[in-house]
């Protein structure tokens, strides 16, 4: 197994409940998972922790066999800088630099730049024209293409997507997220996608479904 | 003339300095400005001495105080009536003369021209030893400034040239006296009170006078009469004594008058010299001379008496004397009223009036 | 309704303490050096109109002559010619190591005597001898207790080093008892004395506004200082105006809210507008308060600089005065009103729903940066303009005032260039963002940073001017004061037996005398000095012309000072009235820390002219390790007080110590302006605070930890204030090439060479980091410890 969650509880401080108390779930090499849920169930908690983004209170998470609760702060940096990749719903491009800069960026950051592969991404997002311009002059489409591309530069082993498609309209949408799936199978990456679109979530290998804590 | 003015040499100067020194000493026991004080270290009048004329002219520097004063009555050609007063008064801080700006010599000169309805005044000061002002003998030479009492002929002081300027009036006269100088009280030593106080005084009473006056309405051509007053002493009022009212009067019968009061607690002292037309002298004593106020004027809040009645019943004397102008306020450094009055009642005439301490 | 809108805003105060505590204390100190500037330019003005009113005669036409001596039958003359006039005679004397200046007056005509705070003086006490000295307690305290002088009556409103006396005691004191200074011309004149021009065609009538008083000769100096003043106000505005932008952004959704809810624009807006009258009162008193600490601090330095460099008269003690609040509280108002413009404006413009979509910063940065660059450089060129336009000063200060501006306006273009090039040459990925990151940053840090150069330049500016200015001050003392001792004897009668004395005993006897004349319509000495290598070898001229020794000893020609020179524009080869005596002059000397003109002459020369002047001072030429044993046999052999003989190095220490107080309050305001400045970074670092979370977020994400973000954060800062300090060297250099070069010509009448001090450059820029990483340590702190739920938030934030 490549991500493996077991019985991982997480409250955040302060607040009385728990967002969960003992979720487990895995997910194979190269496997695409689509988790659903209402708003506030968790699902983007669920999807930070096995990012190494957040910290859990119990249980374990491993990547690929490393157990996230042995990484310090350093650890889960370096973790995230180079087998693990995100798409956010907001984008989340660094306005500060141009589309290229955007794209190598994050594999650059892990010393995982291969050029080749960063202008197969660029050629096969269709953002070659863009290469210069700044994330701001872009569409949302365009901005989400660049976030796919960085994000999976450095081939990461898992990428973690929350709502990639939500600030984007339903062709759009559709459009990225065939041109992300395409990506990732053709690089064997992993990927966990949060959604509450069920037509969205039907197209990956597998759908779980969090409410109140559980997953189905 | 009177004990006047004489210390207020001692607060002549400028405010900051001088207004303290006047408070101070107008409400001590020390009698009005101070002329009670003792006279260590300069001269004092004694009984007995003769006049050495004309070097008498000349400063006296060995004693405090000492005046040339001159009063005129005076009218122009249409009867208008003024009056003009010339003073140069010396005070000495030591009995000593001293050179350049270290004499200890002080000069004060009063000019004034009052007409009925008009009152012009100018002052001057200025120390002895630097040129500025000063008195000499022979010939005989006053002056301050630009004004000056200079003598025109070799003959002692019988005939002056007398001018002062302010800056809204000017004056030049020619003086000219045929009678003898009159020495008041005893051969001139002159008592100021019951406990002895005296001055040397004396006077020319009978100067005709022609000349100029000079206002901001013109020049005028005028004539009258002009009394001169000598006076010094180093310490004239008496503890107690808060002022004086002094009176020259010329009757048109050709007799002349010269009389004062100093006012005292203890009660008034009184005392006066009677000229007969040919120039002879007679000492009138202490109690013979009545001066009793009748009206006051209101001068900025100062109640000051400008009619009087004066009696001198030895010499059938009871007339009323009345200011040309009740405002002729002096408003200099020490301040007090000096102006031409009328007179009639048992004499008729005219003369000067001199108030202080009011 | 306006009440609940009202605690609403506050209550962003109460959750933001440190952001309230910043913009007051911005304010606070914007106002605090604006105020201590006015209080120390009121005080002096106070103590100048006080002085001229003292010494009245300042408001009167006054009498003199271009000798400075009028006889005093010339007085008694015009006396007896009816002008009304009071004579006063003045002059220096010399006690110990105290200078007096004397003022003797006729107290019988002079308009105004000094108070004496109600204590009497009788007319015998002042007007005999001794006679009495009139001074304020400073003088007191500063004379000589066995000095030789008339008992001593407090006036507490006379200036310091001055002493009003009668006429008689001044004249005894002096020993100059036939003579006079100058004649005051009394308000009431009589009617019709003769013109002036006819009786007295030797004496010059000067109205009282051709007199060079204090206040004129000071003028430039009080102008530096509210430059100064104006420059800290402006960079305390930067931090005001920081906060105040912060707290509107912050409060934006909540302003949002209120107006959706039904609050009518007007009425936020004049809450808003109340709330920053209410903070602008109280750090506006804060303010005034800390101005007055600051000024009571530095005002006696100033009151030693005025009287050192100026001769100026201003007292040590600070008053209160009512114009000064006010003055305080207006300027903290208009500064908050400059400060929160931008704010108020984008409130009252502000669309009730929130606008989607980001701003376009690259563009409308590099746009803004380019025409702000635009009109820097035409600022520039306006001043440089000016500087040709205008007259004196005033062209100076314009030329600076364009410099700086200009160099600021351009300062986010140069920079933004500068970080594009260096962002073209990293290849490392976390360098290529810093640079990227931090022109990103560059607009909202753009206002501070301008504020850190105009800082620096001045720092370099200012510094490279007093250093270059003590360089030269103390080898040009080293040339002046050649004698190994200074001697001054009680009178002509010691200073003869002295200087048979000290014949056979010392390499050389040199007289210093001088006569008082009037120069340039100011009181002036004029110096008589020896033939002697001592001079030839040593004296330190700008400008000279061929002999020039040999013909001033024959009384050919004489040398005047360089203030002399620039303000009369003379030079060698032309012609000076030296009063009665036209005299080509020979050669300039510089004279540091006059403010009078100055001549010096061959002393037979002057002897000739002058044969009463006092012969009591000495320069003694020896053998420096004799020097000691010749001071004490003299002291002994003729019973000297301690303060008769100083050697050299005492003379030395004493003007060195002169000059370094001179220049502490400029040094003091300089610190404090740098302090404002990197101040001003940290306010706009928290400002940007919440704009910056969305930039860092996703790096963090992207596998960044905080730690490593949180030493980027103060790199960035390090190196913004690092390039800026680069880009404030030639500035701050330029600006010193103004100050030496026109404003010190303008000012003091000198020129003075310039150098540079790498050095000195050095520590300003590790000071500049020093500033840029304080400024940034306080964010940086804030993102180490920020916990990952604060950045995640980011990622699922509507922004």
């Amino acid at each position: 197994m490549l991500l493996e969650i077991s019985e991982v509880a997480k409250t955040y401080p302060k607040a009385k409940q728990p967002v969960f108390s003992d979720i487990s779930l895995s997910l194979a090499k190269g496997e695409t998972l689509a988790l659903t849920g209402e708003s506030g169930s968790g699902k983007s908690t669920l999807l930070h922790l096995a990012g190494a983004l957040d910290q859990f209170d119990r249980g374990e998470i491993t990547l690929a066999g490393e157990p996230y609760s042995r990484l310090d702060d350093k650890g889960r940096a370096a973790l995230r800088r180079t087998r693990v990749a995100m798409v956010f719903q907001q984008f989340n491009l660094i306005p500060s630099m141009t589309v290229a800069q955007n794209l190598a960026f994050h594999a650059r950051l892990g010393d995982r730049f291969d050029a080749a592969w960063v202008d197969e991404l660029t050629n096969r997002l269709g953002l070659e024209p863009q290469v210069d311009k700044f994330p701001e002059h872009l569409s949302g489409g365009q901005q989400q293409r660049v976030a796919i591309g960085r994000a999976l530069a450095p081939r990461p082993d898992l990428l973690l997507a929350d709502e990639p498609t939500g600030n984007l309209d339903e062709a759009t949408g559709d459009a990225v997220l065939a041109l992300m799936l395409d990506l990732v199978r053709a690089s064997g990456t992993a990927l966990f996608m949060v959604t509450h679109s069920p037509r969205i979530a039907a197209q990956m290998d597998r759908q779980l479904h969090l409410s109140a804590g559980r997953l189905q | 003339m009177n004990v006047r003015t004489a210390a207020l040499l001692l607060c002549l100067l400028p405010v900051g300095l001088g207004a303290q020194g006047l408070d101070t000493v107008g409400s001590a026991e020390k009698g009005f400005a101070g002329l009670g004080a003792d006279a260590e270290g300069f001269s004092l009048p004694q009984p007995g001495t003769t006049f050495d004329f004309p070097a008498d002219h000349g400063p006296h520097s060995t004693f405090r105080i000492e005046w040339w004063y001159l009063t005129a009555t005076l009218e122009d050609a249409e009867g208008t009536e003024y009056g003009v007063q010339w003073t140069l008064f010396r005070s000495a801080m030591r009995p000593e003369r001293g050179e350049g700006w270290d004499t200890p010599q002080i000069w004060m000169g009063h000019a004034a021209l009052t007409s009925a309805d008009s009152h012009y005044v100018a002052e001057r000061l200025a120390r002895g030893g630097i040129g500025q002002a000063g008195v000499t003998a022979t010939p005989f030479s006053a002056h301050i400034d630009d004004w000056q009492m200079t003598a025109i002929s070799p003959d002692g002081i019988d005939d002056l040239s007398l001018t002062a300027r302010g800056s809204d009036f000017a004056y030049d006269l020619t003086l000219n006296a045929d009678t003898p100088l009159v020495l008041h009280g005893e051969d001139g030593y002159s008592v100021k009170s019951r406990e002895g106080t005296a001055s040397y005084y004396y006077s020319q009473p009978s100067y005709v006078v022609t000349g100029t006056l000079t206002t901001p309405d013109g020049p005028v051509e005028v004539t009258g009469n002009g009394w001169l007053d000598r006076e010094w002493s180093s310490q004239p009022l008496s503890a107690g004594q808060s002022g004086w009212d002094w009176l020259s009067l010329s009757f048109d019968s050709g007799a002349r008058m010269m009389g004062f009061r100093l006012r005292d607690e203890a009660g008034d002292f009184t005392s006066a010299t009677w000229i007969a037309p040919d120039g002879s002298a007679q000492p009138i004593p202490d109690g013979a001379l009545t001066l009793t106020p009748q009206t006051s004027t209101d001068i900025d809040g100062r109640q000051v008496p400008t009619t009087w009645r004066v009696e001198l019943p030895e010499r059938d004397l009871d007339v009323t004397i009345d200011a040309l102008n009740p405002q002729a306020w002096m408003a200099t450094r020490f301040a007090y009223w000096e102006g031409p009055v009328s007179i009639a009642g048992s004499h008729q005439g005219r003369g000067y009036l001199e108030m202080t301490g009011y | 309704m306006n009440r609940t809108a009202f605690l609403a805003l506050w209550s962003h105060w109460r959750r933001q303490p440190l952001q309230l505590l910043v913009l007051v204390l911005g304010l606070s100190l914007a106002t605090g050096l604006w105020s201590a500037v006015q209080a120390i330019n009121g005080q002096a003005r106070a103590s100048y109109a006080s002085a001229a009113a003292q010494l009245a005669g300042n408001q009167l036409d006054r009498l003199t002559t271009p000798s400075g001596r009028i006889p005093l039958e010339t007085y008694a003359e015009l006396r007896r010619a009816g002008w009304q006039l009071s004579p006063v005679l003045t002059g220096r004397m010399r006690l110990g190591d105290a200078r007096l200046r004397l003022i003797g007056v006729d107290v019988l005509s002079y308009p105004v005597i000094p108070s004496t705070g109600g204590r009497e003086i009788a007319p015998d006490e002042i007007l005999t001898p001794p006679g009495r000295l009139l001074a304020s307690a400073e003088t007191r305290d500063d004379l000589p207790e066995d000095a030789d002088l008339p008992p001593l009556v407090l006036a507490p409103d006379l200036p310091p080093g001055t002493a009003f006396t009668d006429i008689a005691t001044a004249a005894r004191l002096l020993n100059r008892p036939r003579e006079l200074s100058y004649l005051l011309i009394l308000p009431d004149q009589p009617m019709g004395p003769p013109p002036l021009e006819e009786i007295a065609p030797d004496l010059t009538h000067q109205p009282p506004s051709n007199q060079a008083d204090a206040a004129q000769l000071t003028d430039s100096f009080h102008l530096n200082l509210t430059a100064f003043g104006l420059l800290s106000f402006a960079v305390g505005l930067f931090i005001v105006h920081g906060t105040v932008g912060l707290a509107f952004e912050q409060r934006r959704p909540l302003m949002r809210t209120l107006r959706a809810l039904g609050l009518p624009r007007r009425n936020l807006t004049a809450l808003v507008m109340g709330e920053l009258l209410v903070l602008a009162l109280v750090a506006g008193t804060l303010g005034l308060a800390l101005g007055y600490l600051i000024a009571a601090a530095l005002l006696p330095d100033v009151a030693a600089t005025l009287r050192g460099l100026y001769g100026a008269p201003v007292a040590g003690g600070l008053t209160l005065r009512p114009l000064w609040v006010a003055s305080g509280l207006g300027m903290a108002l208009l500064g908050t009103a400059i400060a929160g413009a931008q704010g108020v404006w984008r409130l009252t413009h502000m669309p009730l729903l929130a606008s989607a979509g980001l701003v376009g910063w690259a563009d409308a940065a590099q746009k803004s940066a380019r025409i702000m660059a635009l009109s820097g450089i035409a600022l520039i060129v306006a001043g440089v303009l000016a500087a040709f336009l205008l007259p004196g000063l005033i062209g100076g200060f314009a030329l600076l005032a364009g410099l700086l501006m200009g160099a600021a306006l351009t300062l986010p273009f140069l920079l933004n260039t500068a970080l594009a090039l260096l962002s073209r040459t990293s290849r490392a990925p976390a360098s290529v963002w810093i640079w990227a990151d931090l022109r990103a940053q560059l607009p909202g840090l753009s206002l501070a940073l301008m504020a850190l150069l105009l800082a620096l330049a001045t720092n370099i500016g200012v510094g490279t001017m007093v250093s270059s200015f003590r360089l030269t001050f103390t080898g040009w003392l080293d040339q002046r004061l050649m004698s190994e001792l200074y001697l001054t004897a009680q009178d002509d009668a010691q200073g003869a037996a002295i200087a048979e004395w000290l014949a056979p005993r010392a390499d050389a006897v040199l007289p210093i005398r001088a006569a008082e004349i009037t120069l340039a319509g100011q009181p002036a000495q004029l110096y008589g000095v020896a033939d002697h290598a001592t001079y030839r070898d040593h004296w330190p001229l700008v400008a000279r012309t061929p002999d020039l020794w040999d013909r001033l000893a024959r009384g050919e020609t004489v040398i005047i000072n360089e203030q002399l020179a620039r303000s009369a524009d003379i030079w060698p080869g032309e012609t000076i009235d030296l009063g009665n005596w036209q005299i080509e002059v020979g050669g300039v000397y510089s004279d540091y820390g006059n403010p009078a003109p100055e001549a010096i002459a061959g002393l037979a020369p002057l002897l000739d002219r002058y044969p009463d002047i006092e012969n009591r001072r000495f320069g003694i030429r020896i053998a420096p390790d004799r020097a000691d044993a010749l001071a004490r046999d003299l002291r002994a052999a003729f019973d000297l007080p301690d303060g008769a003989i100083t050697d050299q190095a005492g003379v030395k220490s004493l003007s060195l110590d002169i000059f370094e107080k001179t220049f502490v309050v400029t040094a003091a305001l300089n610190v404090l302006t740098l302090g404002v400045a990197s101040f001003a970074i940290l306010t706009s670092l928290l400002t940007l605070w919440n704009k910056r979370l969305p930039h860092l977020a996703p790096v963090w994400a992207l596998g960044m930890t905080r730690a490593r973000l949180a030493r980027l954060e103060v790199l960035r800062s390090v190196a913004l204030a690092g390039l800026t300090a680069v880009l404030a060297l030639p500035l701050g250099l330029i600006l010193a090439w103004v100050l030496l070069a026109v404003i010190n010509v303008q000012a003091f009448g000198w020129r003075l060479p310039m150098h540079l001090f790498p050095l000195d450059w050095l520590w300003l820029f590790l000071l500049a980091l020093l500033a840029g990483a304080a400024a940034a340590a306080i964010p940086a702190r804030r993102l180490h410890r920020l916990p990952p739920a604060a950045l995640l938030r980011i990622f699922a934030d509507e922004r």
